[in-house]
């Protein structure tokens, strides 16, 4: 772990990438969609069907993240990482189709960890329960898809110095071993 | 003999889901604010000062604590001179869905867990449960939002007696290994010991009520919270998860009588946005007794 924190821009540079280790505290500026549970069953039928990523997700970060609405004249009241292990069952399919980052909470499996190295992508560990603070950090939100899903459906959102930690970095370490 | 309207208890319900949401309890901040100085581990630590300006900024501008507003449980105490009628809870569900709504707060209850996994959108019904007291006097009302990712690191296991104590702290210990990450530690852990497989579950999650700055009801308990706090904060999981030596707040352990071949455990996780309060209804029901309306 250094003692610098990364400011990292969105969409991430897989070589940036490369410089980041399990632990390394980061600053992510950009464009991110938020997505979770139900939607993640929605995303993989579309993948399996089309062969591709849609709704422009190919080199994109995705945000487990199921937001309140609106408050204090922010797009979101709160929003922060669910537990991200929910997501194992479709993390490797999606980072094989282009997707370069996850954010979430919490341990993932070795199948994620295995698609992290493969794949030169990483997973983002954030705080949870800090949604307050990180809803200060959301600029804009915007609904993709998947609308009926309610806080479940598929967003695009520009944050600005959202603070995450490395949970897995490319060579495949882990910060919740660490 | 007293009669607790079900407009009484809606009312009680809807003032308190708003402030639970967004202002962190008391005894839970105090816990906060005395890790960040007790923490090791300086990663430990700038979690730490993100809740605490988290907490800060939800209570200043009234947003939620976390974006996981929890489903909401009701459950109510009363004692030998407290009647109620099976419809005590009708009006509990009706303030559920106005507070989220008006409150701007997270729906996710979704329709049957099965076989319709489509939102309600108005976060009902709550979950809602009744114990009665052979004493009089008492009547109080306890409220939790409760967050997924918490409960879904919490366990039961039927223990064997033979294996004793130390298969509580063994399980306990496993548990928060393997699920505490999940929980967002620092975590209050609610364990139950006893009753039956059904019931077990229900301790822990009271077990939970007991605010951080009040002791055990007795020195076995105290102590055996106080061996399992010391052994979990020495895994190492720490704040968030990301190491350190603040993995819980404290440890809450509420036992009963169970059966000569069982030794039910059950562990309910309390994440670091504890959101829950006790309201004692007893006041409330006199004035209105008072009015005229309620004594029956």
């Amino acid at each position: 772990m250094s003692d610098t924190v990364h400011r990292l821009q969105l969409p991430l540079d897989k070589e940036v990438l490369k410089t980041l280790r399990a632990g390394d505290a980061c600053l992510l500026t950009g464009p991110m969609y938020t997505l979770r549970d139900a939607g993640h069953i929605r995303l993989l039928a579309e993948l399996k069907e089309q062969g591709s990523l849609p709704y422009g997700l190919s080199g994109q970060t995705i945000f487990y993240a199921g937001p309140t609405p609106p408050s204090a004249n922010r797009p979101f009241g709160a929003i922060g990482p669910t537990t991200a292990s929910r997501m194992d069952f479709a993390a490797p399919a999606l980072y094989e189709a282009g997707i370069v980052a996850t954010l979430g909470k919490g341990r993932r499996s070795e199948e994620v960890k295995r698609a992290c190295v493969e794949t030169g992508s990483v997973y983002f560990a954030s705080v949870g329960g800090a949604a307050a603070l990180l809803a200060k950090c959301i600029d804009t939100a915007e609904l993709i898809s998947y609308d009926e899903l309610g806080t479940e459906a598929l967003r695009k959102i520009t944050v600005v110095d959202f603070p995450v930690f490395v949970g897995i970095d490319c060579q495949g370490n882990d910060v919740y071993d660490v | 003999m007293y009669f607790i309207d079900p407009k009484l208890l809606g009312d009680v319900v809807y003032q308190a889901i708003p402030t639970l949401a967004c202002v962190l309890p008391d005894d839970v901040l105090t816990s906060l604010t005395q890790a960040l100085q007790t923490e090791t581990s300086s990663r430990g630590k700038l979690v730490l000062s993100q809740l605490l300006e988290n907490a800060e900024i939800a209570a200043q501008d009234r947003v939620p604590l976390c974006q996981d507003t929890g489903t909401v449980w009701v459950s109510l105490e009363i004692g030998s001179d407290i009647a109620v009628t099976g419809e005590v809870f009708s009006q509990v569900n009706d303030a559920v869905a106005q507070a989220y709504e008006e409150a701007h707060l997270r729906k996710s209850v979704v329709r049957d867990a099965l076989f319709d996994r489509t939102n309600t959108t108005n976060n009902t019904p709550a979950f809602c449960d009744i114990h009665p007291h052979d004493e009089p006097g008492v009547a109080r009302c306890h409220i939790m939002l409760k967050g997924g990712g918490s409960d879904n690191a919490s366990r039961v296991v039927m223990l064997t007696p033979g294996a004793g104590k130390q298969a509580i702290v063994d399980e306990v210990l496993a548990c928060v290994r393997a699920k505490g990450p999940n929980a967002c530690p620092p975590l209050i852990v609610g364990i139950g010991v006893g009753a039956t497989f059904d019931k077990v579950a229900g301790l822990a999650k009271q077990a939970l009520m007991r605010p951080l700055n009040e002791e055990a009801p007795d020195e076995q308990t105290a102590a055996f919270e106080a061996e399992l706090k010391e052994a979990i904060n020495a895994l190492g999981v720490g704040p968030a998860g990301l190491g350190g030596n603040t993995t819980a707040f404290d440890v809450r352990v509420k036992t009963a009588p169970c059966h000569i071949a069982a030794l039910p455990l059950a562990i309910n996780m309390g994440c670091s946005a504890m959101r829950r309060v006790t309201v004692d209804l007893m006041p409330l029901i006199r004035a209105e007794a008072d009015l005229g309306g309620a004594h029956v």
